[in-house]
C-alpha cells in the first residue's frame, strides 16, 4: 500500500558539520534520479543553495545532516536544524557515530592544540593557538549528533551508497519507515 | 524410534543427546545471532545475542540444553529488539570505525548489525581509552574493537597451549591482556598460525602485512548476510570433549 | 626479609597451590605493600600457572593493587547510609588536609584516600578501612588525629584502640541470638540421629537460605550428597556484600561456634570433610579470633579427625573448616562466582546447570549456604525440626535477622520470627523519632525492593517480602533520589564485566542518572532507563544484573516526583554539558568571549 504522494514539495535542507562532503558527494551520485527527487522536494539551506539559514523560508520537512559535532559552529548549525525541522536525518558514519574526527578523542584536546601550534617541529616562528573570536572553538571531544539533538533517522556509511540514500529517501517521502536491508546498511 | 524435538517459533526442531537448543537450532539450519559462540568451543553464555524466549523465561540458547517439548521463542520482536539494544551496547562500549578496520565485511558484530538492522549506536559513546599493541612481527592487536568474547582466551589454552590472552580489569574497565610481564603481545610465544590467531569475531588480532588484501565490498559478509552463513555455524565434535 | 623470600614463604605456606592463589595474593600485599609486575611474575611461576591468568585475578578485585597505593590506604565506605552520616564531607576534607584526589597517591607516597562499597558498619558510620583494617563512627575530630597519626607516619598498632572498636548492637535476640547452646551439643545430637534423619530434621524444619534467593536448606543438602563426587565440601557464604547488611558479622562475633556447629552438622549429612568460610575482606579484622575459634574447636575434639570421638570404618567422621579471605568484590556473594574465587580466580559467576550442589569446589559436589542459614541448621538439629517450625509463619519458619540503619533512634541487629511487619520493626528501631516521618524503607539492599508507607503494612516472609536482611530507613529529609543515584553507583562498580547487559548496561545507566543528576535529565531519558532496565532483567549473566535496576524501577514507579522535579521540561537535552566542552579549547586560547560559549539550551527560535 503506498502512502498518497504530497500535495506539496517537501523542503529539504541539508549540511556539512564535521564531514568530509563524501555523503553530500554520494547523494549527488543518485545521478539522473535526483531529476526524479526535483518533482518531489526543493532544497532550502544547503551546499546546493545559497540559503544561509534554513528556516528563513518557512519551516523545513526534512534536514539532512552530514559529519559530527567538533566546535561551536557545528552544535550552533545543528541546533538550528533541529529548531527549523521536522524530520532530521543523521547521514553517514560521522554523523552516527564521530567517524573519523572522533578518532582524536582518546587524546586530550589541549595536548592536541600544544602539539599542533606550540611544540611540533617546523612551525613558523611565532606560531600560536589561534585565538580569534571570528574562529568557533573546538569541543574537548567530538560527538555524534544525537548527543546534541533527538535525531529521528539514521544513514549509516562512510558514505552510505548512493542507492541507499535513494531508497531511504524515497521511503521517506512516500511516508514509509524507511527500509534498507542487505547490501545498503553499510558502516564503512 | 523417532528422534526428539523441541519447538523454535512453531517449528519442530529435532535434538541429539548433549545437544544446547543453539546448537539444535543450526543443526536444522536455523541461523541464531551470536557473538562468543564458536562450533570449536564449548559454550561461553558472554554476549547474550542468543537470548531467547525458553518455556517462558529468558536464557541464552547456547548454554541451554535442548530438550524434548521446549517452547522456544527466538525471532520476536521483542527479541530481537532486545539484540538490537546489545549490539548497541557493544558498539558504543569499544571503538569501532569501521571505515578503516581490516575486518570490515569479515566481523561478525558488523554482520549482526545489519542482519538486525542496526542503523546507530543510539547510546552515548563510551570512546575508551585503549591503546594499540603492534610489538609482535606478524601480529597486530587493536583493542578498540574487542568485545570481551573470550574466544582467543579460550583458543589459546584450551587448543594452542600457550594461554597468551586472559582478561583482566571488572566491569566496564574489564579488558583483554597478554601472558608478558612488559604486557606486550611480542614478548609471549605467540605466532600467527595459532588457532586463537583465527577465531576473533571481531577486528582485534589481526595479521600484519596485509592491507585489504580482499577488497571491500567481496568480503564474507558482503556476499550474502550472516543469516545465510549458517551451515559454517553447525555444530563439530568440540575437541577434547566427551562426545 | 626481603622481597623475594617474602613470596617464596607466602608460596611455601600455601604449598605452591594455584587454587590458594586469593590469599598468597593479600598475604603477599599485606607483606609488601601492593602487587608489582615482577611480584606477579613471581606468584604464576611458583604456582605454575600462566601469569596473564595470575594478573587477571590480582586486578578483577578491589583490595589487590597492582600499582602502589601509599603506605596507608584509607578506603571511606560509600554506602548511603555512610553518606547520610557525612562521610562524603569528612573524606573531602581528608584530602584537602592531606592535599590529595580522591584515589591518588600523595607525591611522597605516604597515604592515598578512596570510596568503597559498603563494608558492613551501617550501624556505626561512617566508616573507613585504613590498610583494610575497619575503623567506624568517623566525626571531624578523627579525621584531624587521624590525619597527623598518617603524616606522622605511625603505625597502625599504636592508633587509638577504640577507633577499631566494632560494636555489635544487638537490639532484640530471639531463639538464634538468645541461644545458649554449649558447643558440641547440636553435634552430638546429630551423631545420636544418625545422618539420615539429621537430614530429615532440617527438611522437616523447612528451613530455607538466608542469603537472599530462599532455597530449601533440607533439599539443597539431600542433591548434594546424593551427587556422585569424589568428595564433597561445605562453604559457608560470609561474603556479605549487599550495602546495608551486616547481621552476618554479628553472627560471626558473637556466635562462630554456633555457625561452624551447623557446618559441620552440613558436613556430617551430607559426608564432607572440608568446609571452607568465604568471608569478605572487609571483614578481615575478624580472622584471627575466627581462627582461634577453630583451634579451641579442634582441641575440643569438634573439628579434625574423629569428631567426638567418631573413628572406625563406617562411624568415623573428619572435618575441618578453614577461613578464605575475598578482596573487596560484591559478586562474590553469588554462589558460583565465590566457588571461583575459592579456586583462586575471578569471580565470574558460572554458566548453570550444572549447579554448585553437583559441580561445585574443584568440581566435587558443594553446599553453598549463608552463614545464618549454618546458625540455623545448628539450632534445628539441636532441637529439631518440628520445634524449629513452630517459630514464624507457615511458609517461613523461624526468625530471621534484620540489620537495620538509616533514619532511626536504634540501629543494629534485630531478630524477629517471620512476619513481623515492616512497621513493628519502624517502630521498636524508633524510626522517625524526632526527624520527621519515614518516607521509605529499602529493604534486603539495593537489589531488593524499595517501600513506601502505604507497604509499611506488609510483612518480612518468604511469602510477602523475602529479605537478606538489609533494613535502611529514610525519612523525609532524604531525596530518594540521592539514594538511588548512590545504588546505581554501587552496581556500575561491581558488575564483575562478564555478560554484555550488565557490563555496559550498568555504566550507561549510571551516565543516566548522573545526567539527571546534573539537570539535564529528560523524560526520554526515564524511557531509556526502562530500556536498559527491561534488557537487564531479560539477558544479564546471574542476579546481580537482573536485580541492577530495581532501584530505578521501584522508585520511578512509587517516587517519581523525585526525577520529574529534576527534569528539564525539554523533550530532549544534550548528553553532556555544551559549554563545558569547550572549557579545553578556553584554556589553551584565552578566549572567553561570547563565541567562547555555548548556552545549554536550545535557544528560543527566532
Ligand atoms: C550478586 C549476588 C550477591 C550475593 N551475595 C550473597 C551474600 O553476600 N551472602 C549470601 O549468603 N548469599 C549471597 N547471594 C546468594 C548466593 O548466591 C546463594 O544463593 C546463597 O549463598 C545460598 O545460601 P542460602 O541458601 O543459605 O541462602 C548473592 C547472590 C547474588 C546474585
Ligand atoms: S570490529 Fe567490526 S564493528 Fe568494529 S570497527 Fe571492525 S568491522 Fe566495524
Ligand atoms: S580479542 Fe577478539 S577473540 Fe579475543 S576477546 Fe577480544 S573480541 Fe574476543
Ligand atoms: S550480570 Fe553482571 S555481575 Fe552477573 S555475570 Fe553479568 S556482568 Fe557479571
Ligand atoms: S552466543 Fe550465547 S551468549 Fe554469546
Amino acid at each position: 500500500m503506498n502512502a498518497p504522494l504530497p500535495r506539496r514539495k517537501l523542503r529539504v535542507a541539508t549540511t556539512s558539520l564535521a564531514g568530509c562532503f563524501g555523503c553530500h558527494m554520494s547523494f549527488l551520485d543518485i545521478d539522473e534520479r535526483l531529476l526524479d527527487l526535483l518533482e518531489l522536494v526543493e532544497f532550502d539551506r544547503s551546499p546546493l543553495t545559497d540559503i544561509k539559514h534554513c528556516g528563513t523560508r518557512g519551516p523545513c520537512d526534512i534536514g539532512i545532516i552530514e559529519g559530527g559535532v567538533c566546535n561551536a559552529e557545528n552544535v550552533h548549525v545543528l541546533q538550528e536544524f533541529r529548531r527549523n525541522c521536522k524530520i532530521l536525518v543523521a547521514l553517514g558514519a560521522c554523523a552516527v557515530n564521530g567517524g573519523l574526527p572522533a578518532q582524536r578523542n582518546h587524546l586530550d584536546l589541549r595536548d592536541i592544540l600544544a602539539t599542533v601550534y606550540q611544540t611540533e617541529a617546523g612551525l613558523a616562528q611565532g606560531t600560536q593557538i589561534p585565538n580569534d573570536p571570528e574562529l568557533p572553538l573546538p569541543l574537548n571531544q567530538v560527538h555524534p549528533i544525537h548527543e546534541v539533538v533527538k535525531v529521528d533517522y539514521f544513514l549509516p556509511g562512510c558514505p552510505p551508497p548512493a542507492d541507499a540514500i535513494w531508497k531511504f529517501l524515497t521511503d521517506l517521502i512516500a511516508g514509509r519507515t524507511p527500509q534498507l536491508g542487505h547490501g545498503l546498511i553499510h558502516y564503512d | 524410534m523417532s528422534e526428539p524435538t523441541f519447538t523454535l517459533d512453531g517449528r519442530e526442531i529435532p535434538f541429539a543427546a548433549g545437544q544446547s537448543v543453539m546448537q539444535a537450532a543450526l543443526a536444522a539450519g536455523v541461523f541464531v545471532p551470536h557473538l562468543c559462540y564458536h562450533p570449536e568451543f564449548r559454550p561461553h553464555g558472554s554476549c547474550k545475542l542468543c537470548t531467547m524466549k525458553i518455556n517462558g523465561r529468558h536464557a541464552t540458547s547456547c548454554t541451554t540444553p535442548a530438550a524434548a517439548g521446549l517452547e522456544v521463542e527466538s525471532d520476536t520482536p521483542e527479541i530481537q529488539d532486545k539484540r538490537r539494544t546489545l549490539l548497541q551496547m557493544l558498539l558504543v562500549e569499544g571503538n569501532h570505525f569501521c571505515p578503516s578496520c581490516e575486518k570490515s565485511g569479515e566481523c561478525k558484530l558488523q554482520a549482526l548489525g545489519y542482519e538486525l538492522g542496526v542503523l546507530t549506536p543510539h547510546f552515548n559513546l563510551l570512546y575508551p581509552d585503549r591503546p594499540v599493541d603492534a610489538s609482535h612481527p606478524d601480529v597486530l592487536l587493536d583493542f578498540n574493537r574487542c568485545i570481551l568474547c573470550e574466544l582467543c582466551v579460550r583458543a589459546s589454552a584450551e587448543v594452542d597451549k600457550k594461554s597468551v590472552f586472559a582478561l583482566a580489569g571488572r566491569g566496564i574497565r574489564k579488558h583483554l591482556i597478554v601472558n608478558a610481564e612488559s604486557g606486550k603481545l611480542g614478548d609471549t610465544d605467540f605466532a600467527l598460525t595459532d588457532k586463537a590467531a583465527q577465531v576473533c569475531p571481531v577486528g582485534v588480532i589481526l595479521p600484519k602485512k596485509c592491507g585489504f588484501c580482499v577488497p571491500i565490498g567481496q568480503r564474507r559478509f558482503d556476499a550474502a548476510p550472516i543469516s545465510q552463513h549458517v551451515d559454517e555455524f553447525k555444530p563439530v565434535a568440540i575437541p577434547g570433549e566427551r562426545a | 626479609m626481603n622481597q623475594h623470600d617474602a613470596i617464596q614463604a607466602v608460596l611455601a605456606r600455601h604449598g605452591n597451590d594455584g587454587t590458594r592463589l586469593m590469599q598468597i595474593l593479600r598475604e603477599t600485599q599485606e607483606a609488601l605493600g601492593w602487587l608489582a609486575p615482577e611480584t606477579l611474575t613471581a606468584i604464576a611461576r611458583g604456582v605454575n600457572w600462566p601469569r596473564a591468568k595470575v594478573e587477571g585475578t590480582a586486578s578483577f578485585y578491589s583490595f589487590f593493587h597492582t600499582r602502589p597505593l601509599g603506605l596507608y590506604r584509607v578506603l571511606w565506605s560509600d554506602n548511603i547510609t555512610d553518606r547520610m552520616l557525612g562521610s562524603v564531607e569528612l573524606m573531602q576534607a581528608m584530602c584537602q588536609k592531606l592535599w590529595l584526589e580522591p584515589g591518588r597517591v600523595s607525591e611522597d607516597g605516604l597515604v592515598s584516600v578512596d570510596a568503597t562499597s559498603c563494608t558492613g558498619m551501617c550501624d556505626q558510620g561512617p566508616a573507613v578501612l585504613v590498610n583494610y583494617r575497619a575503623v567506624t563512627r568517623m566525626t571531624p575530630e578523627r579525621v584531624d588525629r587521624m590525619v597527623e597519626l598518617i603524616r606522622s607516619r605511625t603505625p597502625l598498632a599504636d592508633w587509638p584502640q577504640d577507633w577499631f572498636r566494632v560494636e555489635d548492637n544487638v537490639r532484640r535476640s530471639d531463639i538464634l541470638l538468645g541461644n545458649d547452646m554449649v558447643p558440641g551439643d547440636a553435634l552430638r545430637a546429630c551423631l545420636a540421629r544418625g545422618t539420615e534423619s539429621t537430614l530429615n530434621e532440617v527438611k522437616a524444619a523447612q528451613l530455607r537460605g538466608r542469603g537472599g534467593a530462599g532455597f530449601t536448606t533440607g533439599l539443597k543438602w539431600e542433591a548434594c550428597r546424593n551427587a556422585p563426587g569424589k568428595t564433597r565440601y561445605v562453604v559457608c557464604n560470609a561474603d556479605e556484600g549487599e550495602p546495608g547488611t551486616f547481621k552476618d558479622r554479628v553472627l560471626l562475633t558473637r556466635q562462630p561456634d554456633l555457625v561452624f556447629e551447623g557446618m559441620t552438622v552440613a558436613a556430617y549429612a551430607i559426608g564432607a570433610s572440608k568446609g571452607y568460610v568465604y568471608l569478605r575482606g572487609e571483614y578481615r579484622y575478624l580472622l584471627e579470633s575466627l581462627n582461634s575459634a577453630l583451634a579451641r574447636r579442634r582441641e575440643a575434639g569438634l573439628l579434625g579427625k574423629n569428631i567426638l570421638g567418631r573413628s572406625g570404618a563406617n562411624g568415623g567422621f573428619d572435618f575441618d573448616i578453614e577461613v578464605h579471605l575475598g578482596a573487596g568484590a560484591y559478586v562474590c556473594g553469588e554462589e558460583s562466582a565465590l566457588i571461583e574465587s575459592l579456586e583462586g580466580k575471578r569471580g565470574v559467576p558460572r554458566n548453570r546447570p550444572p549447579y554448585p550442589v553437583t559441580h561445585g569446589f574443584l568440581d566435587q559436589p558443594t553446599v553453598v549456604n549463608n552463614v545464618e542459614t549454618f546458625a540455623a541448621a545448628a539450632l534445628i538439629a539441636l532441637r529439631g525440626g518440628d520445634w524449629y517450625k513452630s517459630f514464624g509463619t507457615p511458609r517461613s519458619a523461624g526468625t530471621k535477622l534484620l540489620s537495620v540503619s538509616g533514619d532511626c533512634e536504634r540501629p543494629g541487629i534485630y531478630e524477629y520470627p517471620f512476619g513481623v511487619t515492616v512497621q513493628q520493626v519502624l517502630e521498636e528501631c524508633g524510626a522517625g523519632v524526632g526527624t520527621g516521618d519515614t518516607q521509605a524503607v529499602q529493604i534486603s539492599g539495593p537489589s531488593g525492593i524499595t517501600l513506601g508507607p502505604d507497604e509499611f503494612g506488609r510483612r518480612i516472609a518468604f511469602e510477602d517480602i523475602p529479605t537478606a536482611g538489609a533494613f535502611m530507613i529514610f525519612d523525609l529529609r532524604r531525596d530518594i533520589f540521592d539514594v538511588v543515584r548512590n545504588f546505581i553507583h554501587f552496581f556500575a562498580h561491581e558488575s564483575c564485566g562478564f555478560c554484555t547487559p550488565c557490563r555496559v548496561g550498568t555504566t550507561l545507566l549510571k551516565n543516566l542518572v548522573d545526567k539527571i543528576a546534573g539537570g539535564h535529565g529528560t523524560r526520554s531519558d526515564l524511557n531509556e532507563i526502562h530500556n536498559i532496565n527491561r534488557v537487564l532483567q531479560a539477558a544479564a549473566h546471574c542476579g546481580l544484573g537482573h536485580t541492577a535496576g530495581n532501584p530505578l524501577a521501584h522508585t520511578l514507579e512509587k517516587f517519581r516526583p523525585a526525577y520529574e522535579r529534576r527534569l528539564k521540561s525539554l523533550e530532549f537535552e544534550p548528553a553532556f554539558d555544551l559549554d563545558a566542552a569547550l572549557s579545553q579549547a578556553r584554556q589553551m586560547t584565552g578566549r572567553d568571549d561570547a563565541g567562547a560559549h555555548l548556552a545549554n539550551e536550545l535557544e528560543t527560535p527566532r
